[in-house]
């Protein structure tokens, strides 16, 4: 019987009915400690270290502070140097402050090479679904989870269901994974993946590099997706050849993995197509990533909904956002542009911004920043000299962490601030209170910190 | 965690959709070390502004998607020391759900009309084992996994109940072959 992808990463990995085995277990600074705890209450060691790794991310300084003695902020000091201490003490490899290997658990996993295909991964973050760009079964866990996979290195799981989204056509110029995914979330809704495994397939998909089936599977958990996934292929293993966790017998493994893909006749539970070529340049514009339209549109009005709880939720959005309906997004004019986070830090994400702003100017009214992924993305961009391109042209540029997607670190928005993020969450407050989050691609943020406006990188020169 | 069978007594509100774990728990409080005393802090900016007024009633009947965004496992530990026992909405996040049934939360699904009945009642008693929930209006079904049921009901955490099959992770471990080799050491 032909299976899908998934069905064949689950099964491998069934130890009885509903319990999984784990062979990646990524840890960060603030889902842990009360795992650990847990485990020191009853006695428990970590069943496998050497499948466990922890670097600091979400409350690590981006101002060049690199020791967890040296940060400032006293809890989050106190909570990096409690993952420091519980790694010791229960045998765990770690990449913190000041190593040379530290940065966002999601861009370290594939850079070191221990996010292979096949494998089932997980963290205590949602965003594990990028992982899922090698053809893995990723994702985000709770701390009771945490604490299981620690001791057992299994996992209690509902089966999910599977949903196949096929992509036809190529993505056009300007147009990016970003804006593919952020379309998907805008049809689909936020809770439109709910209790699914997402396999993204298709042309559109299969031409992509790795950072952009990154990007596509990291935002899955956006619609509510259990996990995303993307078949393997030769972009997937050349990617993973020669990194320090690829298997030592690589061709073995890359023999493996070629069983990997979805067999043909496969079913799903449910498929979806997208034409990949009617795609353009996405900008939310609400207080969740499926509020979204394209630049080229103009702010929706609330009264053209049907449902009286969806108006309600829409003009609560629009009042926090400090929008009016039938503004172009193209007058929308943020006051700060984020280049980062877990969706969009990757060496070729900085690639394409630098391109857009290279030889010009940050507009006076914004202030921009870029935070590398890792501190080895940050010294790779460093080697191609991409740093002095955004800082010639007004850009901070900053040391490794999750910043400001987030805000659990120095790195936030002031009250009322409007911020072009690449991030993937624009939730009220998620990146400072009463901060203005809209969601776009690397090169858009770029465009929009030129401009000071956003504008359709399409037709921008 | 301790056992849940019946959570009983008045009913508070939060008529919303899409309410994420941003807002139920914000960042700045994620940094705690510890596992208690999240309570006050949650829906932290919507409270202080005076968005909602939330009573710490036993049940919270919610919006769909409740509990979207984030893994963070804070969020059911600050909805549980405010002093919610049980929530009841149309649907759930699927990590904030299982996050929920890890610590003896119990998330209940109605379909959105009888989410209304429950919060116009204003009263409910939820029955885990018999999988209803009895209010004014009626007497709704909602469903719960068999061996989330189990746990539920005798305060079991699935850590012992994983242990006990030490010996098919063993097995498991020991016939795998180069996968199941290690992947983080010696790198």
């Amino acid at each position: 019987m032909p299976n899908n992808m998934f069905e064949k990463i689950w099964g491998a990995h069934e130890v009885s009915d509903g319990l999984i085995y784990i062979d990646l277990h990524l840890i960060h600074e603030v889902t842990s400690p009360q795992a650990f705890d847990g485990l020191r209450l009853a006695g428990r060691g970590v069943r496998r270290t050497d499948k466990t790794l922890a670097t600091a991310d979400h409350n690590t300084p981006t101002d060049g502070t690199m020791a967890a003695r040296l940060i400032a902020d006293e809890l989050s000091r106190i909570q990096v140097e409690t993952l420091e201490r519980n790694c010791e003490e229960f045998g765990i490899p770690i990449y913190s402050l000041g190593s040379d290997r530290q940065g966002i658990v999601h861009v370290i996993g594939p850079e070191l090479g221990v996010t292979q295909p096949g494998m089932t991964i997980v963290c205590g973050d949602s965003h594990t679904s990028t992982h899922g760009a090698f053809g893995a079964l990723a994702f985000g866990i709770g701390t009771s989870e945490v604490e299981h996979v620690m001791a057992t290195q299994c996992l209690v799981q509902k089966r999910p269901k599977t949903m196949r989204i096929t992509y036809g056509g190529e993505l056009g110029a300007g147009v990016t994974p970003k804006d593919l995914i952020l379309a998907t979330i805008g049809r689909l809704g936020t809770g439109g993946m709910t209790g699914h495994a997402v396999e993204y397939a298709g042309p559109a998909i299969e031409s992509l590099e790795m950072h952009g089936r990154m990007t596509i599977c990291n935002m899955t958990i956006e619609g509510g997706g259990r996990a995303g996934m993307i078949a393997p292929d030769e972009t997937t293993f050349e990617w993973v050849r020669g990194r320090p966790g690829a298997p030592q017998d690589f061709d073995a493994a890359v023999a493996r993995w070629r069983e990997l893909p979805t067999d043909e006749g496969a079913s799903f539970d449910q498929e979806i197509e997208v034409d990949a070529s009617a795609i353009s340049p996405m900008v939310t514009w609400g207080t969740n990533p499926g509020m979204v339209v394209e630049v080229t549109d103009t702010v929706p009005d609330p009264a053209a909904l049907e449902s009286p709880a969806d108006r309600e939720t829409a003009e609560r959005a629009l009042t926090y956002m400090d929008l009016k309906p039938g503004t172009p997004m193209t007058e929308v004019a943020p006051d700060r542009v984020f280049i980062g986070s877990c969706t969009n830090s990757r060496i070729e994400d900085l690639r394409e911004a630098a391109e857009v702003v290279d030889g010009r100017q940050v507009a006076s009214s914004i202030r921009a920043m870029v935070v590398p992924g890792s501190q080895q993305v940050k010294a790779a961009a460093e080697a191609e000299g991409l740093h002095d391109v955004f800082r010639g042209a007004g850009f901070e540029w900053r040391e490794a962490g999750c910043s400001m997607c987030l805000g659990m670190n120095p790195d936030t928005l002031a009250e009322g601030e409007r911020c072009a993020s690449t991030s993937n969450r624009n939730f009220e407050g998620r990146q400072g209170k009463g901060g203005r989050t809209h969601l776009v691609s690397p090169k858009m943020a770029a465009a929009a910190a030129i401009e000071g406006r956003f504008v359709d990188i399409r037709d921008w020169s | 965690m301790r056992p849940i069978d019946v959570v009983e007594g008045k009913v508070s509100v939060l008529d919303r959709a899409d309410v994420d774990t941003d807002q139920i728990i914000p960042k700045q409080f994620l940094k705690r070390v510890e596992r208690t005393g999240f309570g006050e802090f949650l829906f932290y900016d919507w409270i202080r502004d005076g968005e909602i007024e939330l009573e710490p009633n036993p049940i919270l009947v919610a919006g769909r998607n409740f509990g979207c965004g984030s893994s963070r496992e804070h969020a059911p530990w600050a909805l549980e020391d405010f002093g919610f026992q049980a929530i009841i909405a149309p649907s759930f996040a699927d990590i904030f759900y299982a996050n929920c049934t890890k610590i003896g939360l119990l998330p209940a699904i109605l379909d959105e009309e009888h989410c209304r009945a429950v919060a116009e009642a204003g009263e409910a008693r939820i029955d885990v084992d018999d999988e209803t929930v009895t209010c004014a209006a009626g007497v709704f079904e909602f469903a719960v996994e068999s061996d989330v049921k189990y746990r539920l009901l005798n305060g079991l955490d699935d850590i012992g109940i994983t242990l006990e099959n030490g010996a098919a992770i063993d097995t498991f471990e020991q016939g795998g072959g180069a996968d199941r080799g290690p992947v983080t050491t010696a790198i």
